[in-house]
């Protein structure tokens, strides 16, 4: 894969934060909680649950049309974290074969339940994530952070990195380059070589770390970043996140698609 | 107030591998002069510059900027009226935006929220940098963000400005600008550069280094006539003060 399209596409997900929607238009901190609260609730399931999760995507669902965001965009950059849920859920199946649902002549082993409810939580989760940075931007996200009382050394230290991920991709995809310019016939391609120029990066990255620091110490850097714009609490965030508490509480506590299907087969 | 604002006192300076970067270095800057210091690669160039604002601390003589020796419990002071512009502005501009990375220093200096803003648009506006205020400064150009990475100083209202290859990495455009926006500044200024045609545009007194050393100190034109001097410094006369390449014409007060 192309690294610095890969990039390029992490900068549009950023740039996704300067549309103007309801959604955008509301204090980071209000989104950064309701996300916290989600990721809770959709965490605290069992590891069989399927149908209580269902109606978890809700949430995404309005979100993503509220806030004017491309689905197909947000649904490639799921697909690309995808094969760190496979990878943990896909031993299951074979750890546990014993058969926890019937339907009809096909039964289910609890392997391949905890399967399908692991890669559920994971769309849920890393939507829920990519949709906060999506509509508030990494920096709003560290802002509500340090609000809500993060350490401030933390959010710097969170703020910095994405920041220098731009750069460090960039200084590394360089050094691939020429690296490739220079190798003939499969010749150089080795560990050797590769572990030479990942040493060669993290010296290049601590000696810029150095000049970056003595940079912020010339500006009368001291510990902490300073937000600029001052953040309002109105009465809108506040309604937004207790609805959704409201809604992602019921969610929890009352399984829809099995009241549903009981009240159906009942009638 | 002194009348000599950047004095170096027979500073010395060694690397922890034992290698002499500065020896025995002396000068003394007046308030508004503009000085360019010269020299190969390795002279010590940048060496020096870092002991202008304290990142590196003199290891043998002293430093004194204004009234005050450069000492840990004056170094706050010294970074305010030290303004540094660092060679690569990806080092210099860390925030989310360009607005931000303006307001860093203003907001550590403490001052109110009224005062960041003024400041902030100031010195946006002194580099033509305004419409740029809401952008990341990962996705501006080179220019773009050496013209900010100049306003980050500016902002704290610095009485001298340090800048090390602040043309390198631009395009002609781009580095004629830096330089009509350095003649419009009254600060003093010194500037490390291989860029000697914008020397001679800029800066009225030349200080030559070779090998952590001073060789030379004194007028630019005077500097830049002296052949065997550039020479020996692995330098090379500016593009203007050479004869013209199609016509052989020699420019004027150029011979030696």
């Amino acid at each position: 894969m192309d690294i610095s399209r890969t990039l390029f596409d992490l900068g549009r997900l950023d740039r996704l934060a300067y549309k103007k929607s309801p959604i955008h238009r509301l204090d980071p901190r209000a989104k950064l909680l309701v996300t916290l609260i989600f990721l809770i609730t959709v965490l605290s399931f069992n590891r069989y649950a399927i149908t209580g999760l269902i109606p978890f995507f809700f949430y995404p669902a309005v979100l993503v049309t509220m806030a004017d965001l491309p689905p197909g965009y947000l649904a490639k950059k799921l697909l690309l974290a995808a094969p760190f849920a496979i990878l943990v859920g896909a031993a299951n199946p074979c750890f546990e074969p014993a058969p926890l649902v019937s339907l009809g002549p096909v039964s289910l082993s609890a392997g391949w339940i905890s399967f399908a409810s692991i890669i559920l939580r994971f769309t849920l989760t890393v939507s829920a994530a990519l949709i906060l940075i999506a509509t508030t931007g990494f920096h709003g996200v560290c802002v509500a952070l340090r609000r809500i009382g993060t350490p401030g050394p933390m959010t710097v230290q969170l703020l910095l990195a994405y920041r220098y991920l731009f750069i460090l991709v960039e200084e590394g995809a360089r050094m691939v380059r020429a690296r490739s310019l220079r190798t003939f016939a499969r010749r150089g391609e080795g560990l050797t070589p590769y572990a030479s120029l990942l040493g060669h990066l993290l010296l290049r990255t601590i000696a810029r770390a150095r000049r970056i620091h003595q940079a912020m110490l010339a500006r009368g850097f001291s510990g902490e970043l300073h937000g600029s714009a001052p953040l309002r609490f109105t009465t809108r965030d506040a309604a937004y996140l207790g609805g959704w508490i409201t809604i992602l509480i019921f969610f929890r506590l009352v399984n829809l698609p099995l009241l549903l299907g009981n009240w159906l087969t009942a009638g | 107030m002194s009348h000599h604002l950047v004095e170096l006192h027979d500073l010395s300076y060694s690397y922890p591998d034992g290698t002499k970067a500065l020896r025995e270095v002396s000068f003394t800057i007046t308030h508004g002069e503009s000085v360019a210091l010269v020299g190969a690669n390795g002279a010590g160039k940048s060496t020096l510059l870092m002991h202008l604002n304290g990142v590196l601390l003199p290891q043998s003589g002293a430093v004194r900027i204004g009234e005050a020796p450069i000492t840990r419990s004056t170094l706050p002071e010294i970074r305010r009226s030290v303004g540094m512009v660092f060679q690569n502005p990806d080092d210099q501009l860390f925030m989310p935006t360009v607005y931000e990375d303006v307001a860093f220093g203003p907001l550590n200096l403490g001052l109110p929220a009224e005062e960041v803003q003024r400041r902030v648009t100031e010195a946006l506006a002194r580099v033509g940098a305004t419409p740029l205020a809401a952008r990341p400064s990962h996705h501006l150009s080179g220019g773009e963000k050496r013209n900010v990475a100049i306003a980050t100083v500016l902002a704290m209202r610095p009485d001298i400005l340090v800048m090390d290859e602040p043309s390198s990495n631009l395009d002609p455009l781009a580095r004629r600008r830096l330089i009509e926006l350095l003649l419009s500044f009254k600060h003093s200024k010194i500037i490390a550069t291989h860029d000697l045609d914008l020397v001679l545009d800029v800066c009225k007194r030349t200080i030559v280094m070779h090998r952590g050393k001073i060789t030379a100190d004194g007028p630019t034109g005077e500097i830049f006539r002296n052949e065997e001097l550039l020479r020996c410094s692995h330098l090379d006369k500016p593009l203007t003060m050479q004869a013209c390449p199609v016509c052989g014409k020699r420019p004027q007060g150029a011979d030696s």
